[in-house]
């Protein structure tokens, strides 16, 4: 059976395009307004959204997404919250992924997350300190309920590993395009294509490559290779920005809007890059 | 034998790690496995261990606090002697002899009282290799002096002030540090915890102390102790010290968790006293945690304990009961560390003083005719500052930061 996301990236690939993954943490700068900006980011054409659980301990995660995660968690976001924003972000009908590290679901249970997951209408999970070797409770409890669970290549992953990777994944793989923590950088890691062209010899699941994209140009670039192009830490930084300097809520959205549609275009447009 | 192929003490350990750094901790695995079959750098190791870092380390007999307890017989094992002032120096040797074997030119550690980072920047002098240290601003603040230390000896010292700004999130910015560097950067790990093969390897290195403490119980006294007793932050003094004796099983295997102000006033850092078990830093093991699966601050005022979790295999010992583990507070730490300075003539670390603080109640259960053998793990010249707030030794200048609560 198709899941959402699949249905999604062969629609994707039918308008020849790739597929926009747009990460926002739940929860900043209020469960609401985290909840406003999520939808904002699908009107403004991000296809695919990645709820991040805030945690305590972002060992993957660079200075933007910290202090973001940080201020949500100082200000009482819960487990539960992140499943309420799920349930309003799948309500708009962009496939919607849970993004956290793995103890926040190893403490509520496996098996009750899937099933709340579900419930609220989310597509799955991506899990990047999982790895396959420990995956197996998640992979039980996503298979029960129809979730898929969402792994991590790297540039570091031998052929082996990517096969492991490859072989558990469900939905999309997430290829990590340079070996770093989350955050914008100049230019999209060389290895990106690379790795992709290394995953698609292991599988027909679509890959989606994430890490330092953060405009218009770059998303092009990377959608020239790759299925999805993730980008997180730049639309973290519209919110902390605006945070920051007071703007209101509605220049917020805004600008977020604005970065999103940018982004949506790159997808559209892919631009090989010169050699 | 623990761990199996996959780094796992029961249900403890594992990799709980981004993909990223996979191929790094299995090219250290392999890099290991070679190095501890090689002779060459087994007899390199311990050439360094003898010749430039002072062991074996001796068993002291401490007469006074034998009397003091009532009778049961206190041997200390001495690592405050070993160069640099702690068991660290065992572990960092080992990691970073291995680091140049694997031709990895930049090392990175983090660190909590600043004697791992001391132990690290002074192997790194000596086998010329680069290093950077990651330190909580908050330790940076309360051991002053390993942080001078640490940079006369070369190294980069990098206060973090993210989150709690303490060991755990030191322990957070040295693994973003490293998935960036992987490449020439080894980072090294100052206690059993960790990813695979981070508790197994410090544990090796570690077991030094126990190896050498065995043979000296048995030679001094003719059997064997009837209790091994340390101070557990990490774990890596208390497992160095416990592993040779495992297969003695009328040995009593006994870890000091930092109580700090009491388990019930929820400002500790007991993660087996008080935690529950999770993934934290790579590692399935006992941690301190919320209802939610977030990491709870520890608090301790022995910067070397404050750390929310517990080396895995001490996990394994506990469930198995192998080895027991008691909390000993802020207040009864400070008193025993008194009772030691006046009694035998040492200062010993903050740390170390939870171990003695636990010892003698261990003595008084088990009566005159016991045998306790005590890991002094390090020595207290970097707590004199902590010591002298927290008694009131300063006059007059200090005088009014000696009123003040000397945990800050
Ligand atoms: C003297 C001393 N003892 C003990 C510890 C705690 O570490 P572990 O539990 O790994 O031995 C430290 C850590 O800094 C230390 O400096």
């Amino acid at each position: 059976m198709q899941s959402r996301l699949d249905e999604r990236f062969t629609a994707a690939r039918e308008e020849g395009r790739s597929l926009l993954v747009g990460y926002l943490p739940a929860g900043y700068p209020t469960v609401d307004g985290a909840i406003a900006a999520m939808r904002a980011m699908v009107a403004a054409g991000v296809d695919v959204v990645e709820v991040g659980l805030p945690y305590s301990d972002p060992t993957m995660d660079g200075p933007v997404i910290q202090d973001a995660a940080d201020a949500a968690l100082r200000g009482g976001v819960t487990t539960a919250d992140v499943l309420r924003t799920v349930e309003a972000v799948a309500a708009t009908g962009a496939p919607t992924v849970v993004m956290t590290y793995w103890n926040p679901i190893d403490r509520y249970g496996p098996a009750r997350f899937a099933a709340d997951l579900a419930a609220a209408g989310g597509s799955g999970a991506i899990t990047p300190d999982l790895p396959p070797e420990e995956a197996a409770p998640w992979l039980a409890a996503s298979a029960e309920h129809g979730l898929d669970p969402v792994f991590l290549v790297a540039p570091s992953s031998s052929d082996a590993r990517i096969r492991l990777v490859t072989g558990i994944s469900r939905g999309f793989v997430y290829a990590a395009s340079l070996m770093g923590v989350t955050g914008a950088r100049v230019a999209v890691g060389t290895q990106a294509a690379d790795l992709v062209a290394r995953v698609r010899a292991t599988t027909e699941l679509p890959v989606a490559v994430g890490l330092g994209v953060s405009t218009g140009a770059q998303a092009a670039e990377v959608a020239a290779f790759a299925d999805g192009v993730i980008v997180g830490s730049a639309l973290v930084k519209v919110l902390v920005d605006a945070q920051r300097s007071g703007a209101g809520e509605a220049a917020a959205l805004d600008g977020l809007g604005r970065l999103a549609a940018e982004l949506a275009e790159g997808v559209r447009a892919p631009v090989s890059a010169s050699a | 034998m623990f761990p199996d192929p996959g780094g796992h003490f029961g249900r403890f350990g594992g990799r709980f790690v981004p993909e990223a750094l996979m191929a790094a901790l299995d090219e250290l695995t392999e890099a290991y496995d070679q190095a501890r079959a090689d002779e060459g750098f087994v007899a390199e190791l311990d050439g360094l261990l003898a010749t430039y870092a002072g062991r074996p380390t001796p068993l002291t007999d401490a007469h006074r606090l034998t009397e003091h307890v009532g009778g049961a017989r206190i041997l200390l094992k001495r690592e405050d002697l070993a160069h640099t002032g702690s068991h660290k120096i065992n572990n960092v040797l080992g990691q970073c002899l291995l680091a140049r074997r694997m031709g990895k030119t930049r090392v990175i550690a983090e660190t909590g009282a600043g004697q791992h980072g001391v132990a690290t920047a002074t192997a790194c002098a000596l086998l010329g290799l680069e290093c950077v240290v990651y330190m909580g601003e908050e330790d940076t603040r309360r051991q002053a002096l390993n942080v001078a230390r640490m940079r006369l000896l070369g190294a980069e010292v990098v206060p973090v002030t993210a989150g709690s700004r303490t060991l755990k999130d030191a322990i957070n910015e040295a693994m973003r540090d490293w998935v960036a560097t992987v490449e020439h950067t080894h980072y090294c790990i100052g206690s059993v915890m960790g990813p695979h093969p981070f508790p197994m390897m410090v544990r090796d290195f570690q077991r030094i102390i126990g190896v050498e403490a065995r043979a000296q119980v048995l030679d001094r006294t003719g059997r064997l102790p009837d209790a091994v007793v340390a101070c557990v932050g990490g774990g890596s003094n208390a497992m160095g010290i416990f592993h040779p004796f495992i297969p003695d099983t009328g040995v009593a295997l006994i870890g000091c968790e930092a109580g700090g102000d009491g388990v019930a006033t929820g400002r500790h850092a007991a993660a087996i006293a008080g935690g529950s078990a999770g993934v934290l830093h790579g590692m399935r093991t006992f941690l301190l945690q919320d209802e939610f699966g977030q990491t709870q601050v520890s608090h301790s005022i022995s910067a070397g304990l404050d750390y929310p979790g517990i080396g895995p295999e001490h996990a394994l010992l506990h469930e198995t009961g192998r080895a027991s583990y008691r909390v000993v507070d802020d207040a009864a730490a400070m008193a025993a560390l008194a009772l030691v300075a006046r009694t035998e003539g040492i200062l010993v670390a903050i740390e170390s003083a939870h171990a003695f603080a636990g010892a003698f109640d261990v003595a008084r259960e088990l009566g005159p005719d016991a045998t306790i053998v005590v890991n002094c793990s390090g020595r207290g010249d970097k707590d004199v500052d902590t010591a002298a707030r927290w008694f009131g030794l300063l006059d007059d200048a200090g005088g009014a930061d000696a009123a003040a609560d000397p945990r800050g």
